[in-house]
């Protein structure tokens, strides 16, 4: 099912004006092990359910943003710019 | 007589066991094929376990195209493999899975897409799979109701020319492989979700399940779309992320394309069935999804550009639309084996858009390793741990119709 985002520069959009960009993870620091970067760039929750991920905005205003979307329903509850993400 | 009129089960239903010495998570196509592999083994406690019906996720939403011409020198020898064992089938599990080898065609209509076929007919030779280049002459001879598009947008440089790839009906292959393991005295257990998998330290003891707690030997995962959340119940992270892949096919119509056909520039596929309707298919959905809900977006896509190549379809109707989950990895590759550090744990997974046509060869060698211990030469590129020694497997350019996610 398609959905819409609400993109909190340009209102609800389609999800076809959006680039994904993976699921929420904390960055490692630069000089941490490979196995922490191997985690990082390959490994995932893949959660069925709640997720927080990126998503890029590439045919609007070119922002990145977070949403938090229900990845069964497709349901997008927020999003959010990474600035505001608490 | 009235025996003609009667039903027969093509297999039993049992009651679930407290313990079998090997439980396998999933009964689609690969749970199945696993289970028979292992009973020709002479491992035969075995259940088979499925939160839906059998063969009701990914195996039944795949659009059933067969071939080998991959491009690596890992991938190619084991779709090789499966393809023959598909090729006598019917025959081992006395199931008509009315296989058609009608020729299946990769398209190129840039330079770059030239190129990448080209390659992978010179490696596909290599490897003793039949493939090779053709100009846009001679697919116009073999295809005379495609639009070669010369003088046009995007025109048909080249195929890659691959004559045993072909169609199967694959709810044949899920049946004939559940009665087929069946026969041999494998259970099988539809409606029976997996909810917990239960560890002792490092090694795995049983599953947790809806009608209750199953102790196992063996625990084999083969949940396609569903990898990450069976894996998850054994504290595993994967390298995977499911994307819904989406197909429709249309009314039937006489016979008029006898020939598998992929574009990867203009991301479609399309051939015709048995019955007259012609099935097409595309990319993965750019964004994650477990929703098997179909798009618009996308049946606007496909159709636009399934016209620029079979423009006779124009004013013919669409019947169904639909949507299955793709286990992708980031190497366009599967992952078969142990997880590190984790006994008697096995997963098959990371079958994104490719499964269906390895489902033979896997499940036997998926069945080999879990008898023997060791995991089979063919699948050793395949391992989980590949992804932490730097060795990915990149097969992103025979992915179909460059699904790209």
């Amino acid at each position: 099912m398609a959905f819409l985002l609400n993109c909190p520069n340009c209102g609800e959009r389609n999800v076809g004006e959006f680039r994904f960009g993976g699921e929420l993870k904390v960055r490692p620091e630069p000089n941490s092990s490979r196995d922490a970067w191997t985690d990082y760039i390959y490994f995932h929750r893949n959660v069925a359910g709640d997720q927080s991920e990126w998503w890029y905005h590439s045919f609007g205003c070119r922002k990145w943003m977070v949403a938090l979307r229900n990845t069964v329903t497709n349901e997008v509850k927020d999003v959010l710019f990474p600035e505001d993400v608490s | 007589m009235l025996q003609l009129f009667q039903k027969k089960r093509m297999w039993r239903k049992s009651p679930l066991k407290r313990h079998y010495d090997v439980i396998i998570v999933g009964a689609g196509v690969h749970g199945l094929a696993t289970a028979y592999y292992l009973g020709k083994l002479g491992i035969t406690n075995v259940a088979v376990l499925d939160k839906g019906y059998i063969g009701g996720g990914a195996s039944a939403r795949s659009t059933a195209i067969l071939r080998a011409n991959y491009l690596t020198s890992q991938g190619i020898p084991f779709f090789r493999e499966s393809l023959k064992l598909y090729g006598d089938l019917a025959q081992e599990l006395d199931y008509n899975m009315l296989f058609t080898r009608s020729g299946r065609f990769d398209l190129g209509h840039t330079e770059s897409a030239v190129f990448g076929l080209r390659m992978r007919s010179q490696f596909n030779q290599m490897h003793g799979v039949d493939s090779r280049l053709i100009g846009p002459d001679e697919i116009k001879k073999l295809i005379p109701v495609l639009d070669i598009r010369q003088g046009k947008h995007l025109p048909v440089m080249a195929a890659l020319y691959h004559p045993p790839g072909g169609v199967i009906r694959h709810d044949a292959v899920v049946w004939g492989y559940a009665r087929g393991a069946d026969r041999m005295g494998t259970e099988i257990h539809p409606f029976t979700e997996v909810i917990g998998i239960k560890k002792n330290d490092n090694k795995i003891i049983g599953v947790e399940t809806t009608h209750g707690f199953i102790s196992a030997g063996s625990v084999v995962s083969a949940t396609a779309g569903w990898s990450s959340t069976v894996a998850a119940l054994a504290d595993v992270n994967l390298p995977i992320v499911t994307h819904p892949l989406q197909a429709f096919v249309t009314e039937p119509l006489k016979p008029y394309i006898d020939a598998t056909i992929s574009s990867a520039n203009l991301h479609v596929y399309a051939y015709q069935t048995d019955r007259g309707e012609v099935v097409i298919g595309g990319g993965v959905n750019h964004y994650p999804s477990y929703s098997q809900r179909s798009t618009l977006d996308m049946l606007e896509t496909l159709s636009g550009h399934v016209l620029e190549l079979l423009p006779a379809l124009r004013d013919v109707n669409v019947m169904r639309q639909w949507a299955g989950l793709c286990d992708m990895t980031p190497d366009y590759a599967p992952i078969m084996g142990k997880v590190d550090g984790l006994d008697d744990f096995f997963i098959s997974c990371g079958w994104g858009t490719w499964g269906f046509k390895a489902a033979p060869i896997a499940g036997k060698c998926m069945a080999e390793m879990i008898f023997t211990g060791r995991v089979p030469e063919l699948i050793q590129p395949f391992s989980l741990s590949r992804f932490r020694e730097g060795k990915l497997v990149n097969e992103r350019a025979s992915a179909p119709a460059g699904a790209i996610h």
